[in-house]
Formats: structure tokens, sequence, C-alpha cells
């Protein structure tokens, strides 16, 4: 806590409840960042001259008496190219152990993007697995969570990726991360050799809950310094989602808010989009691009917070356990980049499009067919060739262990289809049929 | 004297002004925070204190702002050089502000005030005249732009004087009118409209009786929308409920599109942005830019400014379907304006209703669909105004608020499917739990025998049937097992299949099969309902699907290719050959009895 002088102190505390306090102030403005104690707090509502403010680490231990000092400005991060490989608490403290970053102070959560000053995301990011490239195609600008259980290795996807991606500065933000999977990540990417990309803001499960709402607004006006002013290809990562969402229903709870569905605000699609949006294609060649993780509870989907995800972001990408070969793969039913037709047959080949469409069509067939043989009916020659298609599929593109380029995909997918299937099971475009077949 | 406030409260976007004379209810103010003004709508009254929701982020606001109160709701500016624009939903040109994040309080003018219109005067001294009557007019882009007397013109008025041809600013003075009274009141090519109140200065709304094109299957032939009709397009996140509405946008039969993107991925804007000024208007020639007029309030930009954003696109298809012309509205997508709704709902603290929306939501929706609609003009001639919205349901339930309401107040009612977006069957329309109450439409009808052919609903209806029954053979199927069901219903089962391949799904992305012209489908409706009425003769069920599965593909060939030309022909009579192969000279007795079977067992 840094008092300046002349600031005035108050020494008088209202109310007080278990996430925020009042107290009688005048000359405050709204959303500007306070200390309660030394911690740090933000000024959530006014009315005359009860001023209500969020106390990020909790009231615990709180007097009445106790001193409270207004900053006069909203939260802010100095941004500077010293940025990078640092390692920062979710109020872009350093925990590193270095020194504090000097730079450009700037309001976090600012403005959104004119959508007119924006570009057509169009430039392909290759990640090596057949299962996003192949069928869910991402692209820069985008932004698209993982919708995974807990249990499913999402965290050494989302650094495969990100490692791949070939982004200038990588920012990953921590929202009541594990600390093992914290010490995880730094250690993926300093083998790696990447930590001078890497910048990181860090709430981890032993911090308060709260301070997770900072986090976000914290990797994304960095994000917004690198992409705008320095013109690089900036990638986000933010996990959990899941937890944030769960901290913005706490103070909503706490400040006497009307739960909507599932106990969450009723302005969290806008609280989330607010944060998604910032992925963004510049048109002189700087560019957001966002994964997080949206942790599901059961798989469920129709929970508010991977429903109103859901809605805001360009598609989806669904983890499963594929029992047939033992591996996980990106689901291919469920998981979706909207982008995708953005490079799809652009940047990529021709072909790209059919195979990925019939591919998926034949698996679903083979989905169906499974179902008749879990029922106890007998299966036709076609049900037979579509299981085995399906487990050939599954091991040689869907895994998450892949690492190919895209020619290479569509080359196995075309051999995997000439092998079990005719030319009129696949019924690909005659064109296209003509030049790729290989029965 | 305008009335003047100070802030005192300040929640969010909720701010509470203290004020110090007459205000009214949807009064807009402006907040001034140190210079820079922020735009309000005042929506609860309380003694002398007024809510306002701010359309702006409330940071850095503090208690004792000054406020000034304007004496009006919030309006929308009309007049030439709306085509083409890009606008918020406060109406602001967004191509005109500067900066690549908006900044707060920066407004700007909807119209060009300095561009020249080449003015020609239809209406002359001495005519009597009447709000929305038609003066003169001037080319915008490709539109004959009415220049119309105010539609907010009290009672019959006379032209005094009225500018002769030639250029002139939309400011610039075109006509004088003097009212009963002798008020003198000076015209020029402008005005100004409440976006929540609509404009109906139109003879009367008759029912609507011609149908839309749209060019996509599954909506023009199964269920098709009127000109001036309304519906809607519910369905999960994932099923292409956007790309359907571009496609929509793209192809449909209508002289002006106004999209507005509500709370909706700027990167879908952007494609819009981008897209439509590359894209050819197959009609006119043109780009598809210059029929479209852009309303964006992107998910990230303020709430409140998200509800205002919808009237702000009604209102301005209601200023040119007042000209005459057919005009569709699309909104993308209106749950979120009704979440904007329930956000402030909840800030005032208002006791909630369903899902925590605000009580009067059916109400709220069903007013604003009911502005859509076709109108007979003060002179005889018609416009339009075809509204299509679509509802982004919590977890694709469509028992939620949203829906509900919405079905209430809209005439067709398009379900897009998880599973046939899973099966990557596009577009997802579910083809039975779908319906389009047009088609009960004499008048409707009527007009398809004229247009397309007679009977043309009753093979509709047909196609509809064979749908179903393919459904319920499909759930036959997959109880009792392959070789547990007769041959025949694998046969209706194929059948089925055939409709849904070959009419109802479209391939988006195909040049070709992306657009299919009504004369087109009435020849594919045809050429389907013909294979559907023939019996084919099989030996056991694995031979049928083989078969059928052949024809699929044959005729899907067929789609990707231009209509008639000789590749098409080519493909048309290996189709035939194929048919023959298999076809029966007549229809099967066994076929017909279980068509009967499963018709009856619906009806109990």
């Amino acid at each position: 806590m840094k008092t300046k002088a002349f600031q005035k102190i108050y020494t008088h505390i209202e109310n007080i409840t278990k996430a925020t306090c009042t107290i009688k102030a005048e000359g405050i403005t709204n959303e500007e960042m306070a200390y309660v104690d030394g911690r740090p707090a933000q000024v959530v509502k006014i009315n005359r001259d009860y001023v209500t403010m969020q106390i990020f680490p909790g009231t615990q231990g709180v007097a009445t008496n106790a001193e409270v000092v207004f900053t006069g400005k909203p939260p802010t991060i100095k941004v500077s190219d010293e940025l990078r490989g640092r390692f920062f608490n979710a109020y872009g403290e350093p925990i590193d152990d270095g020194p504090p970053v000097e730079g450009e102070e700037r309001e976090i959560g600012g403005p959104s993007a004119n959508p007119v000053r924006r570009k057509q995301p169009s430039e392909l990011i290759a990640t090596g697995i057949a299962g996003i490239d192949l069928n869910n195609t991402l692209v820069t600008g985008q932004k698209i969570p993982f919708f995974a259980d807990s249990d499913q290795p999402f965290n050494q996807v989302m650094a495969d990726v990100a490692l791949r991606a070939k982004a200038d500065v990588i920012i990953l933000g921590g929202m009541g991360m594990a600390n093992d999977d914290y010490l995880y990540y730094k250690a993926v990417f300093d083998n790696a050799g990447a930590l001078d990309r890497i910048i990181c803001f860090m709430n981890r499960t032993d911090d308060p809950p709260v301070e997770r709402l900072l986090v976000p607004d914290m990797c994304l006006t960095s994000a917004e310094y690198f992409a705008q002013d320095k013109k690089m290809k900036v990638l986000v990562l933010l996990t959990d989602m899941t937890l944030f969402a769960d901290a913005l229903s706490i103070v909503s709870n706490r400040m006497d808010q009307i739960p909507s569905k599932d106990s969450m605000p009723g302005s969290l699609y806008s609280d989330l989009a607010k944060i998604y949006e910032k992925a963004v294609q510049f048109p002189d060649g700087g560019s957001i691009t966002i994964i997080a993780v949206t942790t599901l509870s059961g798989g469920d989907i129709t929970h508010a917070i991977p429903d109103n995800t859901g809605y805001i972001t360009e598609g989806q990408l669904y983890l499963r356990r594929d029992t047939d070969i033992a591996k996980v793969i990106i689901d291919p039913f469920r998981s979706l980049s909207r982008l995708k037709q953005l490079v799809i047959g652009k940047k990529t080949r021709e072909d790209h499009g059919q195979v990925m469409n019939t591919c998926v069509r034949l698996y679903a067939d083979a989905a169906n067919a499974k179902t008749k043989l879990e029922n106890g009916f007998d299966l036709t020659d076609y049900d037979q060739r579509c299981l085995d298609y399906a487990k050939e599929y599954s091991k040689k593109l869907l895994a998450i262990d892949i690492n190919i380029d895209i020619d290479k995909m569509l080359d196995t997918g075309w051999e995997i289809l000439a092998k079990y299937f005719t030319k009129e099971e696949v019924a690909i475009k005659k064109e296209i049929m003509d030049k790729y077949w290989k029965g | 004297m305008s009335t003047k406030g100070k802030v005192v409260g300040i929640v969010a976007n909720l701010v509470t002004i203290e004020v110090d004379g007459p205000i009214g209810q949807n009064e807009i103010c402006y907040i001034d925070l140190s210079g820079v003004k922020l735009m309000s709508e005042v929506i609860k009254i309380v003694g002398n204190l007024a809510y306002v929701q701010v359309f702006e982020s409330t940071r850095g606001l503090y208690v004792g702002c000054n406020v000034e109160f304007m004496g009006r709701m919030l309006e929308v500016a009309m007049g030439p050089g709306m085509l083409s624009r890009n606008y918020d939903g406060l109406q602001n040109d967004l191509n005109k502000l500067t900066g690549v994040y908006l900044k707060r309080g920066e407004y700007s003018e909807a119209l060009d005030p300095e561009k020249k219109w080449h003015f020609k005067p239809s209406a002359k001294k001495g005519d009597t005249i009447i709000a929305a009557d038609w003066i003169g007019e001037v080319l915008e882009g490709w539109i004959p732009h009415k220049i119309m007397v105010p539609f907010n013109y009290k009672g019959t008025g006379t032209i005094k004087s009225i500018a002769s041809e030639g250029d002139y600013t939309v400011h610039d003075e075109i006509a004088v009118v003097v009212d009963e009274n002798g008020e003198k009141r000076k015209l020029d090519m402008t005005m100004k409209w409440p976006v929540k109140v609509e404009v109906s200065c139109y003879v009367n709304k008759p029912r609507p009786f011609k149908i839309l094109e749209t060019s996509i299957r599954t909506m023009d032939t199964l269920n098709p929308i009127a000109e001036g009709g309304t519906g809607f397009i519910p369905g999960p996140f994932g099923c292409g409920k956007t790309v359907l509405q571009h496609e929509i946008s793209k192809n449909a039969e209508a002289d002006l599109i106004i999209v507005v993107a509500c709370g909706e991925r700027a990167n879908e804007v952007v494609e819009i942005f981008k897209e439509f000024p590359e894209l050819d208007d197959p009609r006119t020639g043109r780009k598809l830019m210059e029929r479209t007029i852009i309303i964006c309030n992107t998910s990230n930009m303020p709430v409140a400014a998200r509800e205002a954003s919808v009237y702000t696109g009604m209102t301005i298809a209601e200023y040119y379907r007042m000209m005459g012309l057919k005009v569709l509205l699309l909104a993308d997508s209106t749950s979120r304006w009704a979440q904007a709704l329930r956000e402030m709902s909840n800030r005032m603290e208002e006791l909630p209703g369903p899902d925590a929306y605000p009580m009067d939501l059916p109400a709220i929706v069903a007013n604003f669909y009911s502005r859509a609609g076709f109108v007979t003009l003060n002179n005889g001639e018609t416009g339009s105004i075809t509204f299509i919205g679509t509802v982004s349901p919590a977890g694709g339930n469509l028992k939620e608020p949203v829906v509900e309401s919405t079905k209430k107040a809209a005439r067709c009612f398009y379900a897009l499917e998880q599973n046939r977006a899973d099966s990557k069957r596009y577009p997802a329309i579910d083809p039975i739990d779908s319906y389009s109450k047009y088609l009960e439409y004499d008048e409707v009808r009527e007009y398809l025998d004229e247009k397309i052919e007679k009977g043309w609903v009753d093979k509709v209806l047909k196609l509809k049937d064979i749908l179903l029954r393919g459904k319920e053979t499909r759930d036959q199927i997959n109880i009792l097992g392959d070789d547990g069901v007769p041959i025949e219903y694998h046969i209706i089962y194929n059948k089925a299949e055939i409709v849904d391949f070959c009419i109802l799904q479209q391939d988006a992305f195909d040049k070709i099969d992306a657009s299919t012209s009504l004369e087109r489908q009435r020849y594919m409706v045809n050429l389907i309902l013909d294979i559907c009425n023939s019996s084919f003769d099989f030996d056991n069920f694995e031979e049928v699907n083989t078969y059928f599965k052949k024809v699929i593909n044959q005729i899907r060939q067929m789609n990707y290719q231009e209509f008639k030309c000789d590749t098409f022909n080519e493909m048309e009579k290996d189709l035939n050959k194929l048919l023959e192969e298999k076809r029966l000279s007549e229809f099967s007795r066994r076929e017909q009895l279980m068509e009967e079977v499963l018709d009856e067992k619906r009806e109990d």
C-alpha cells in the first residue's frame, strides 16, 4: 500500500459484509481503487455520500476503524516490453522476485475496439493436432474455450497449442489454478525455451477468489499493448473461466443482486463477453487470440457458465476419452471452430472442407452402428466397416497426441476413406473425387 | 429551459439523478463527466429522483456530476444516406468514429450533412399533404429514396413552396407547408422519430399473402415466410444460426436488408462488413452492401445500447417501408436484447419473473414483432417489413421465457436442432418441429398456386408427411433392429432420407447449391415426389440402403451443378437410368398399407 502525502484517510467504516464495506466519503469516482486496511478494494456502488467497496482479499478481520485510502483511479497496469518473461499476481505485482515493471500506466478493462477498425481473421494457427487443424481449424484473433471435465488433460493440450502456435507473446492468466498446474506450465515453457515470450498473471487456489476478477483484464490490457502498439501476435490463455464466473456470483450475491440461472448474476453474459470480445485481429498484423478453459461439471453444457460462454466464443473444443483406442481425442461432434470457414479451402487445400465433413459424417454413422451393436442387433457390412473406420480415424486423426501438418492430415483422411468405403458411400463432389480419391 | 439534475447514486450503469424540474419517462439526458457527455435514458422516476440507464461505461462517474435533460425520447435521424452504413445501436456512424477503440461520449451524425443529393420534386405547390406523403425523391445508391412529409406532421397541410429539381444537402430547405391553422413548417430531407413508437401513418396492414423468397430450400419449400411476415430461429449455440441468417440476408429477395447484430460476436459483424461489399446481389447485379444497413452492438458494447439497437433497426426499416420498399429486418440475437432488459430490471431491484426476466417480457416481445408487416400506403402503393429474429435459448432449452414469448408473437418457427447439426445436416432446421403458419393462409395458397404451380401446398404437405413417416420408421428400426421390421419400412425411411439429403440439406459454402431459385425448387420437389410415389423392388434391406445411397449421391451431385446445364442434364439421364433399374410399374400395395398404418397410428 502506497499512501501519498495529503491523501485523505478515512477511519470510520459504516457497514461490513463478507466481501464489501461501506463508508461515508465524498468526491469518490465509480470503479476507483482503494485500500482498506492495506487490502486492495474497488468502488462498486455509490449512493450519495455512502460508498461501497468490494474488498478483493475479503473482509476477515477488518475493523470499523480500519484505514481507508482512495487512489483516485481505476485499477491500472504499467505496460512495456519489460512485462515479457515475468510472473505477476492479480494486481500486477511481481511474484518472481523481480523488480516492479516500469512503463506506461493504463487502465484495465478499457473500451472495446470499434468493429469497423477490425480485420476479418484469416491467418491459420497450425497446432499439429488434427482434431483441431483438420476439423476445427483455429485462426488468429479467435476466441475459443476448451469445455472439459476437471479430470481431462486440458492443461497439456493447451500448453502444446500455445507452444506450437508461433505466437510472439503468450499471456497466461491463471484463475484459481492449482499450484501444481502453475509449476507444470512454468516447467513446460521453460523446457521449450519460451520463457521470454511468456507473461503470467496468477491467482492460485490459495489466493482469495475475488481477486480473480482482475486477472483477465490484466492479461488483456497487456495483450492490447503488444498487439496494437507493437503489432505482435498475442496468444492469451485463460484458465479456468468457470472459477472466474464463480467469483462473479460471489460478488453479486454479496451485493444482494437477484440471481438468474444457476445462481449466476444476470449480467454473466455481458461480463464474459467483455473479456472474450477483446480477441481481435488488427489490420496491421497485430492480433489477440484467446484460448480459455471452462471446466464442466459432469459434462453438463447446459449450465449457465458453459452455455453463456458458447454463445460468446467462436466455437468450443471438447476433449473426450475414446475407450476404443484408449486415448483422449478431440470430440468431432460437439467441437466447433466458427472461424474455420475463413481458412478452410482458402489457406488450406481445396479438398479440406469436403474431407472434413465426410469423415465426421461417417464417424456419426459409426456411432449409430455402435448403438445398434450395444442394443444387440446384427450389424450390416456397412455398419461393420463404419466401426473399423471409426477406430482408425480416431487413432490417426482425432487423438490429441498427433503432430502432423494439414496436408498430411488430408492425405491420411483420403487413405482411411478409401480403405473402408466405396466412392458412392463417400459422396464427395465429383471434381474433388477425381483428383484425390485413393481407391 | 430544460430540466437539469445532479448525480446522487451509481451502481454499474444505473445512475440515480436528483432533478430540479419536470422529466418524462424514457427521456434522454446527458451526464457531464468532466466535459465528456454520457448519453442516458430515464427508466424510472421516484419523486424528484430519476433512475437512468447510461449507454456507456460509468467508470469515473461521481456524485455531483451535472446532468442535462433533453425533453425528448431516444430518436433516430432519417433521410438519404443511411444505405450501406454501419451504425451502432444509437445510430452513430461507426466509420466516422476515430480511433481503434470506441471512446466514451463520442457521438457522430447519422447522416452526412455535406453531401449533395439530386432532388426531383413529385408534388407541386398547392397540393394537399398528410404525414408520410411523398413529395419528391433522390437516388440513394440504386434505391429511389422518397422524400416524405415528416411522420409527426399532424393533420392536413398544403404545399406553399417546393424546391425545383437540383442538388441539395439533407438540411437544405426543400419545401414549406402550411397547415389548416395557417401555421408554416419548413421541411428538409430529414426527419426524426422516437424509436420505441411504431411509424403508423399507413392506411392499413392487411394479412400478408406473398412469399418472400430466400432461396433456402428448407424455408421456401417447406416452411415459407410471407413478405411482411415474422419468423424466429431458436437454437443452441453451434447449430448454424448465424450462418443461416447470413445466407438469408445474402439471398433473400428484398429491396433492403437491415441486419441488427445485437449483442453478438464482433468477428461475425466484421464478416458482414468485409463480405457484403464484395458479394454480388444476384437481382440487381450490384454489391450486396448497397442494399444493406448494419446496426451493430456487439456483445462487449454497453448493455443499455443493446436494448436500443433492435428498436433503431426497426424504426429505420419502417422509414424505408413508407417508401414502398420490401425490407427484410434480421436481428441476431433477440435473446441478448431480452438479457439486456433483465440486467436493467435486476439493477432496479424489480421482482423477477421466470428465469429472472422482467414480468412484461412477453408483452415487450409481442409488441416488437407486431411492428413488422405488409402495409398499404396513402398513395395505394405497398411496402413491407419481414422480420426474422434469432433466439439463443440457454442450454438449447425451448421452454425458456424468451422462446416462449417469441413463439406467441412470431408466425414462422425454424427450430435448429442439435442432432442435425452434429451429423452435419445443414441447415439444421428440424423439418418436423418447424412450422410456417402462412401455409394455412388461403391467400398464400392462392398465391403459390399462381406463382409456382397449382396444388403446390398439397405437395409441400406431402413432403412433410414423408419426413414424418421417415422419422417414425427410423424409430421403429432403432427399436426392432434392421431385420426386425418389414423391408417396406426401410424403403419408407430411405425415401425420407432423399427428401432430407436432397431438398433440406443445402451447402451454404458452395456457390451453386447455396441458392436455389423457386423454379429449381419446383423441379426438385416434383422429381423427388415422383421417386417417393414409386415402388421399388428389393430382396433385402441392405440392398435398399445401398441403392438409395446411390440415388441420393446422384441427386446431390446434380445440386452442385448449374440448373439445366449440360452436365446437369447428363446426370439427370444417369439418375433416370438408375431409377429404372429398380422401379416397379405401379405403386406397391404393401408399401401403401404400411404408410396407412403409420398414419393411423399417429392419429391415435
